[in-house]
């Protein structure tokens, strides 16, 4: 009878304390929201296991127009800290997003809420402010992350921030910040070897969006399938941007994969030049799964096109 | 400044060709190696130091740029801005630099109706007070919105959204402060906002996808329920999204009028629940209730002068479904929504001099589903429908008055089919056509023609789900 409380009494602790540990998280990861792929695929270079990632958008998405849905703001709500682009890359949904969900951790101006764009060289900051120029950004232009020397530029800072967040594990971040900051200066060095060959080229892109791979590759923009940023290309606008390749040679069309191929294709066919598709970020293909395997992809497609 | 890389990354590759490493070597061959590894290093050092000084520097550029775009901001929304890095400046504040932002919408139609719109009415239905029913011939001003919002200190946001009508009036659509740190997944807001009863009744008119409202929302909010009071939204910790709120008011809104009573004279409660189905499509589903009371709410219809005083509730159910393919609505999507109400009233209602008990069980919903085609091209399809019930009108069931004295409670079904086809040739203009086939007058059918344009000047808030 004894052995038998006894039993039934070690169950019922060993029952609790089951139930307490799934409770309690085991181990207090932080939850991170990303807007972008790219920048849930820094944090988890940085973070490892220390922190749950995930993204707002996914590679197929326009990052300019994304939709509160109700499965986001949930996620919003849950969040430790927002990584961003930022320079109102965001302005569309990103407020709204924050203010619906009740979290003060991750408003602007707290340590929850990280804003990647503004720790790099911005380009093309606008001269002139007009909604006649189309959906202009303000700050610059926010699609900073296809320059692999911003992405080190903001590991650095997001690395201080993760420890900022989740003091007990700073020595961790900042060891696997090192072990990623090594073996991304050394891609970049590959990378930049590859790419020799396209140093020079002209091109035509589809928005404004491949500014920063231009600069650190040398290429260089002859026109773009959007006439203004923001709007969406028509007949008689492609047909001008035709006329001016006479002049004006390019020697490829570059869209990024969430991108609509109907433009890009039509110009391909009466300009002769191939169309390239690039991932943009992380995840648009299955040869792009991390951000190393962004860059090879983005780099190959590119030196394939112009062999 | 990349060109050293390239150059650096050629030394690299030619200290890394392959020196094969013999299993006997001679004291020289060591030698060399460790030699060529020494330089490896201390390269590989310089290499390192090099890259650091090249990111401090990147990061000096950023930081300047951020300084710049600071100031900029507190002098003029549009001041040109510094192409080059500039200099830090410290941040000159001007008079306008802690102005609210400013959004303007400007919209206006052209009504081609074919029955007279001042003998509108919803058959079965006591008229309802507010915006109601197509409008006036011809070109119209249509409803253009006037939004100042701004952080007020960190603990709490105004807004003020001024309607001006072609009428030439300015009415306060919304006017209210909220909480920007409450956290916890809180949210309070208090003044004159738009209930978050149902779904449609929070958006603004000019994000409708039609040109007017549900006829539902005209018969039960005389447009849109817009309190005077305090709301408390909620959200739920969870990795689905669950939002619960509740409201207080004065009461004065339609369906409840002054009634120069302290207290909370209407009460709304809301529950609203949705989540992804995979990358293409998300769903929200909501459920509301809303009580609130009138007292002398007088109406005339065909010259007899009625009033009604009492309790009025309404339920409501409401669904929304869209799709796009990969979440991404930039070339096509989908949207399907719907919404159900149930209203019930019971009090007393006066004919004249006399008075006697009134009860009434009236419903609505309709069901619309909007196509985005191509890039800036959207059809649309909405069907309507109102159902008025019997109501218990103790004058006629005590025979003291006829059901002639209550034209306008006479049972009726009104209903309405829309189609619309819009145009944005931006996020921030929109064209659009729509046809309606309007029956809402007992044995009348208005052919209705809309025009319209919705322009978006200014700063540009985000849109809800
Ligand atoms: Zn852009």
């Amino acid at each position: 009878m004894r052995t038998l409380t006894k039993s039934v009494s070690n169950k019922l602790l060993a029952a609790g304390a089951l139930a307490l540990s799934l409770a309690l998280p085991a181990q207090a990861a932080i939850n991170v929201l990303t807007c972008e792929p790219e920048w849930a695929a820094l944090t988890t270079e940085l973070a490892g296991d220390k922190a749950s990632v995930s993204s707002a958008t996914n590679a197929l998405q326009d990052p300019h127009r994304v939709e509160a849905r109700p499965g986001l703001i949930a996620r919003t709500r849950n969040a430790d800290l927002l990584v961003c682009t930022g320079l109102d890359l965001e302005a569309g949904w990103l407020p709204l997003l924050v203010q619906q969900s009740g979290n003060a951790k991750i408003a602007k101006g707290q340590p929850g809420y990280f804003e990647a764009g503004s720790f790099v060289p911005r380009l093309d900051v606008p001269a002139k402010l007009d909604r006649a120029e189309g959906d202009v950004h303000a700050f610059g232009n926010p699609h900073v992350h296809l320059n692999p020397h911003n992405i080190a530029l903001i590991s650095a800072q997001l690395a201080k921030r993760l420890a900022a967040i989740d003091p007990a594990n700073a020595a961790y971040y900042a060891a696997r910040q090192a072990d990623f900051a090594g073996r991304w200066s050394q891609a970049m060095r590959k990378w930049e070897t590859q790419a020799a060959p396209l140093r020079g080229l002209t091109l035509v892109e589809h928005h404004r969006n491949m500014e920063y791979l231009m600069s650190w590759l040398g290429m260089r923009q002859v026109g773009t399938l959007e006439p203004k940023p923001g709007v969406e290309p028509s007949a008689a606008q492609l047909g001008q941007l035709l006329a001016q390749l006479q002049q004006q040679p390019a020697k490829l069309v570059l869209r990024a994969a969430y991108q609509d191929e109907r433009a890009s294709n039509w110009l391909s066919q009466r300009a002769h030049i191939p169309a390239v598709v690039v991932p943009f970020t992380v995840g648009a293909d299955k040869e792009s799964g991390d951000l190393f395997a962004l860059f090879d992809t983005t780099v190959q497609r590119l030196t394939q096109a112009v062999k | 400044m990349f060109k050293h890389s390239v150059m650096t990354v050629a030394i690299a590759a030619a200290f890394a060709l392959p020196l094969s490493a013999g299993a006997a070597e001679s004291p020289e061959l060591a030698a060399i190696r460790a030699q060529i590894q020494e330089m490896k290093q201390s390269y590989e050092a310089r290499l390192q130091a090099l890259e650091q000084r090249l990111q401090d520097a990147q990061a000096a550029v950023a930081e300047a740029q951020n300084a710049a775009a600071s100031a900029q901001q507190a002098n003029a929304p549009a001041a040109p801005a510094a192409p080059a890095p500039a200099a830090p400046t410290t941040a000159a504040a001007g008079d306008n630099s802690f102005n609210p932002s400013i959004s303007l919408v400007l919209g206006g139609t052209f009504s081609n109706l074919s029955q007279d719109p001042s003998t509108y009415r919803f058959g079965g239905f006591m008229p309802p007070v507010g915006e109601v029913g197509p409008g006036s011939r011809s070109f119209n001003l249509g409803e253009s919105e006037l939004t100042m919002a701004a952080n007020i200190d960190p603990m709490f946001a105004g807004q003020l959204t001024f309607a001006l009508t072609g009428e030439n009036e300015a009415s306060v659509e919304e006017a209210f402060v909220r909480t920007r740190e409450l956290g916890g997944g809180t949210n309070v807001k208090a003044g004159r906002f738009l209930s978050g009863v149902g779904y449609l009744n929070a958006q603004h008119s000019h994000t409708w996808d039609f040109v007017d409202a549900p006829l539902a929302y005209q018969a039960f909010f005389g447009g849109q329920y817009k309190p005077d009071g305090v709301q408390v939204r909620w959200l739920a910790p969870f990795n689905t999204f669950l939002e619960v709120g509740a409201e207080v008011g004065s009461g004065r809104s339609f369906p409840g009028n002054d009634r120069n009573k302290n207290g909370f004279n209407a009460t709304s409660v809301f529950a609203h629940a949705g989540d992804d189905i995979g990358d293409s499509a998300s769903w929200r589903a909501g459920l509301s209730y809303l009580r609130t009371g009138a007292a002398d709410r007088a109406y005339e219809f065909d010259g007899i002068p009625n009033a009604f005083s009492g309790k009025s509730s309404i339920w409501m159910a409401d669904a929304v479904y869209k799709w796009a393919p990969n979440g991404n609505p930039t070339r096509t999507n989908f949207k399907l929504q719907g919404e159900y109400m149930r209203r019930k009233e019971s009090g007393t209602l006066a004919a004249g001099e006399l008075a006697d008990a009134y009860a009434s069980t009236q419903s609505g919903w309709y069901l619309q589903g909007v196509y985005q085609f191509m890039p800036n091209w959207r059809a649309g399809l909405r069907f309507d429908r109102l159902s008025s019930g019997t109501p218990f009108i103790g004058l006629v069931d005590s025979g003291a008055l006829g059901m002639d004295a209550f034209p306008a409670l006479v049972r009726y079904k009104p209903q309405r089919s829309s189609v619309m086809l819009d145009w944005s040739p931006s996020e921030f203009s929109r064209l659009r056509l729509q046809f309606a086939r309007d029956e809402a007058r007992p044995g009348q059918t208005d052919n209705q023609v809309y025009l319209q344009y919705i322009m978006s000047l200014g700063a540009h808030a985000g849109h809800t789900f």
